[in-house]
């Protein structure tokens, strides 16, 4: 019987009534006293000197207050990368430095070189035109495809680090002479070269920040769409602007969606805080959707070669993959991670394959910066993987069911430490694959396929069975591995004198619902009702000191965190229940919200202990402080591991090359799940975004870096009409065997399982049709490109 | 500026506007309903459509000076007389037809015109209908059942949840 309420239920979100009543506040719909408003002015050229930028005429216009230019911040820091990778041969990467506002040169489509500030948004537009026609910038060719960019002779993004490689990376270096010998040796190699396609992340609500400033304390505030508070607060204040972290508040409020893109901080956000403080005003900045394509970080970019050597029954022996991946034209904070530590340490997928070494270049180019877009890395080594499996079963005329069944590793293999470094704790990876076969009936494809071909179209069934990486830790690790940070997470827990909760958490939610899922997880361990509890997140003045969401992590960590707290408050309510029931403290037990001395019918309500807590009149002031608000930090020693099977059945149009996805099956091992309906929303979204990758989107640069599909005239979004209903599945539970909660994250999954098992799909449609020439299509598969490869 | 009056939610309202005043920012600045979202510049999310004498609008492509007279009415004029959600929201919250709750403005009203003309829509009404109106979030799969159960269908059980 489904629960009603705490761990395990489908509550009902409670943040869902302000949003359906429009009462929720996102950064934009803030109004400040006294606020004005910043406009930026981009470039329109992807690579260009700055000769000068003359703001002399915008500074006359009505209501013009002021105009920066990247002189203005010349003098302060610069936005770091937030992981130091090195080379193969041992070599730092480079690192240029990622100003403010451009200085000297600007180095793609839509990078900021100055920031207009007036009393109206449509009065800075108006200025903001005035002071690009005032500039002089002189157009240089654009380092735009990566092939070019590390070839001799190719035009710099940055002059002063003399190359547009940041690093090259082997991992793990010492596999690379075994894996080329068993390639070598292997009876069967299949290759596969692959793009993974450009992406926008495209969070419904475009980025926004407002500065303000109090001279009479010195004090700033940024309210910004972020998804990690404290790290923007970390990175303007010991980085970019030399703010004392203590006179910075960060607040990002409700949040319209992330993906990624809001993990990042951005020279927008330092330059409000800079304006305010010059004019004494609130400064407010909101992107318009062309500005979030230009500018919001992409994701994905991915050129690669991947080779697998097999035995001639499929089992893999080795996997070699050359990449090179696309970082733009800046470092973005997580950009040098994603390729490398959440990319290369996922490419054995779920199988036991003894030899994996993976090589990877990172190219500066003209173009907006890259960096972890849902999935982040995973889904890049999760395509180039089951791709190259469903083509290596092709070659070889067996199965892809049982190619993967060959090789997936079994229950009692774990733990496992993979060839490239990670130790898998647990999972049942062929109950998963069993649970997606039967929901998607797999048996029942045949008779499916004939009534398509009936209707004289296409049908193929594409499967994958991935893996991932969550909730990134341990710090200790992370931090020889390069990581500036550490990733663990905090929360705080206080009790009211009346016993009801509020939870201060470094997690975000933006969209996830944190709200409605941490207070079912309190709700349940301290037997009190759900509504007894709030989750405060997002005001770095209030949380503790937390890494915010991404990469699926918050319940995983700060979930844990949160639990470390409230068994701190546990235990200290029994020290309390003890004193008042006149018994020792170890026959205190706690249930159901109730202290009780063992084998006796006293006790003390969670309620009463409390109060006493807070009117400590009956209370053992000599040993215990009054109170009961307890902090814990949680540091996982493993990442955690969701696995699954993906199933996408599709119907292609032969005369046209169009495809449907009629079907889409997830059978996924999240771990124990706190609220199913909301876990089933996350793989939905995911799913979507992954759907949407393999078929629609994707972001292109023309030769001279300008980016063709910047609106949404020009991306395709997915809309409602290129989705069936999903059949989504998480019963397949195999706890996490080291976080408090048993949890694994659910947040980036059906993005990282989907558009492999999609791209499989249609190729098993082509070659079931007879077309058996066509062993790859690139994602998107847009109908020109399936119809042309139909043609051979 | 010009003068321009309009009941928006059933309440006379009135504004100074210019002639490039979008309606969706006398509605969000002029009158501080900030429910009513603007996620792009070239109508295509529809986050922020809102009812113009009673049809689905995109606040962000109609001009304020053009509405002297009109009827609207926003996200925060569909909740019932006693401030509870109307049965298109609670279906929402309901079925978890909302993330981030963005776009969910812009949903909900989209859904409401759609059951204005269409009582009983099927699936594929409901996915046609909604192509201006873009969901980043969802993967449409629970706006979809929604509205669906808004307009008194339950949807087969497709999904395991």
């Amino acid at each position: 019987m489904p629960k009603d309420s705490g761990i395990g239920a489908s509550s009902k979100r409670r943040e869902d009534v302000r949003f359906l009543s429009g009462t929720g506040v996102y950064t934009d719909d803030m109004a400040m006293h006294r606020q004005v408003h910043a406009v930026m002015v981009r470039s329109t050229v992807a690579n260009g000197r700055i000769v000068s930028v003359d703001t002399s005429a915008a500074l006359a216009m009505p209501g013009v207050l002021a105009v920066f230019t990247g002189e203005d911040f010349a003098a302060v820091g610069g936005n770091p990368a937030g992981w130091l990778i090195n080379s193969r041969n041992g070599e730092p990467m480079k690192e240029p430095k990622r100003p403010v506002l451009a200085h000297g040169k600007v180095r793609h489509v839509g990078d900021a070189y100055a920031a207009v500030i007036a009393e109206t948004r449509d009065q800075a537009k108006d200025a903001a035109e005035a002071v690009a026609a005032g500039a002089v910038i002189e157009e240089l060719p654009a380092v735009v495809n990566m092939a070019a960019a590390l070839a001799e002779g190719s035009g710099l993004v940055h002059d002063e680090i003399g190359t547009n490689q940041c690093f090259d990376w082997g991992w793990i270096e010492a596999n690379r002479d075994a894996v080329d010998a068993a390639m070598k040796a292997a009876p069967h190699v299949t290759t596969l070269e692959l793009v993974n396609n450009r992406l926008v992340p495209n969070a419904m609500e475009p980025r926004a920040s407002i500065g303000e400033y109090f001279p009479g304390t010195g004090d700033y505030k940024l309210t910004t769409t972020s998804q990690n508070p404290h790290l923007t607060k970390l990175l303007v204040c010991a980085f970019v602007m030399g703010i004392p972290e203590h006179k910075l508040t960060v607040v990002a409020p409700d949040v319209g969606g992330g993906f990624g893109s809001k993990i990042y901080h951005y020279g927008e956000e330092a330059l409000v805080l800079a304006a305010a403080k010059k004019l004494g005003r609130p400064v407010r900045w909101t992107a318009e959707r062309s500005e979030s394509f230009l500018t919001d970080a992409h994701g994905r970019d991915h050129v690669t070669t991947i080779e697998v050597g097999v035995t001639l029954d499929g089992e893999i022996l080795a996997i070699r993959t050359n990449t090179l991946a696309n970082v733009g034209a800046y470092l973005s904070n997580f950009s040098t991670a994603t390729p490398t530590f959440l990319h290369g340490t996922l490419m054995a997928g779920p199988y036991k394959v003894p030899h994996v070494y993976v090589n990877l270049k990172t190219v500066f180019t003209n173009t907006a910066p890259v960096d972890a877009y849902r999935g982040a890395g995973r889904p890049e080594a999760t395509y180039s993987l089951e791709r190259a499996i469903d083509k290596m079963a092709r070659e070889l005329h067996l199965d892809p069911v049982a190619v993967r069944r060959k090789n997936l590793l079994t229950p009692d293999q774990f733990p496992y430490t993979t060839p490239v470094a990670l130790v898998y704790d647990t999972g049942n990876y062929q109950a998963t694959l069993d649970k997606a076969l039967e929901l998607a009936d797999y048996d029942g494809f045949e008779g499916r396929r004939a009534a398509s071909a009936a209707k004289g179209k296409l049908r193929g069934i594409g499967l994958s069975t991935w893996i991932e990486a969550c909730g990134i830790a341990p710090s200790h690790l992370v931090g020889q591995l390069g990581a500036r940070v550490g990733l663990y997470d905090a929360a705080t827990v206080r009790v009211s004198a009346t016993g009801t909760i509020s939870v201060m958490v470094g997690a975000h939610s933006h969209g996830q619902g944190h709200e409605t899922v941490f207070a079912q997880v309190v709700a349940d361990k301290l037997g009190i009702p759900e509504a007894s509890v709030d989750i405060v997140h997002g005001d770095t003045s209030k949380i503790p000191f937390g890494m915010g969401s991404y990469g699926s992590r918050s319940l995983a960590v700060c979930g844990s965190a949160m639990d470390r707290a409230l068994d701190k408050i546990i235990a200290k309510g029994k020290k309390i229940a003890a004193h008042m029931l006149e018994a020792a403290e170890g026959d205190i037990t706690f249930e159901n919200g109730s202290f009780s001395v063992a084998g006796t019918d006293k006790a003390k309500s969670f309620g009463e202990i409390a109060f006493s807590a807070y009117v400590p009149h009956n209370y053992p002031l000599e040993t215990l402080e009054p109170g009961l608000e307890e902090t814990a930090f949680y540091d996982p020693n493993n990442f955690t591991y969701p696995a699954g099977a993906y199933l996408c059945e599709v119907e292609v149009d032969p005369d046209t090359g169009k495809v449907d996805v009629l079907a889409f099956t997830c059978a996924d091992d999240f771990g124990n799940v706190m609220n199913p309906m909301i876990v089933a929303g996350q793989v939905h979204g995911g799913v979507a975004q992954g759907i949407g990758q393999a078929m629609i989107e994707n972001t292109i640069y023309d030769e001279n870096g300008q980016l063709l599909s910047a609106s949404y005239m020009d991306y395709a979004m997915p809309r409602a009409d290129d989705f069936p209903m999903y059949t989504v599945d998480h019963s397949c539970s195999t706890p996490c065997t080291h976080n408090p909660l048993g949890v694994k994250g659910c947040g980036e999954a059906g993005a990282i399982g989907s558009p492999p098992a999609v791209v499989n799909a249609v190729i098993d449609a082509l070659q079931r049709g007879g077309m058996t020439h066509v062993t790859h299509i690139d994602m998107p598969v847009s109908p020109a490109r399936v119809w042309a490869a139909m043609q051979g | 500026m010009t003068k321009v009056t309009m009941t928006v939610n059933g309440r006379a309202v009135s504004g100074d506007v210019e002639g490039r005043t979008l309606l969706s920012e006398f509605l969000r600045e002029g009158q501080r309903l900030t429910g009513t979202h603007v996620g792009c510049d070239t109508s295509q999310c529809g986050a922020c459509v809102v009812h113009v004498n009673g049809e689905a609008v995109k606040s962000c492509t109609a001009l304020a000076l053009d509405l002297e007279g009109a009827e609207v009415r926003t996200i925060e004029g569909m909740a019932n007389a006693d401030g509870s959600l109307g049965v298109i929201q609670q279906a929402f919250q309901d079925h978890h037809g909302l993330q981030c709750g963005f776009c969910t403005p812009g949903m909900v009203m989209s859904a409401a015109a759609l059951l204005k003309d269409n009582p009983k829509p099927t699936e594929h009404e409901v996915r046609e209908y909604l192509e201006g109106n873009i969901c980043r979030c969802t993967g449409y799969h629970n706006i979809v059942k929604a509205i669906m159960a808004a307009s008194g269908q339950e949807m087969p059980a497709v999904a395991a949840e």
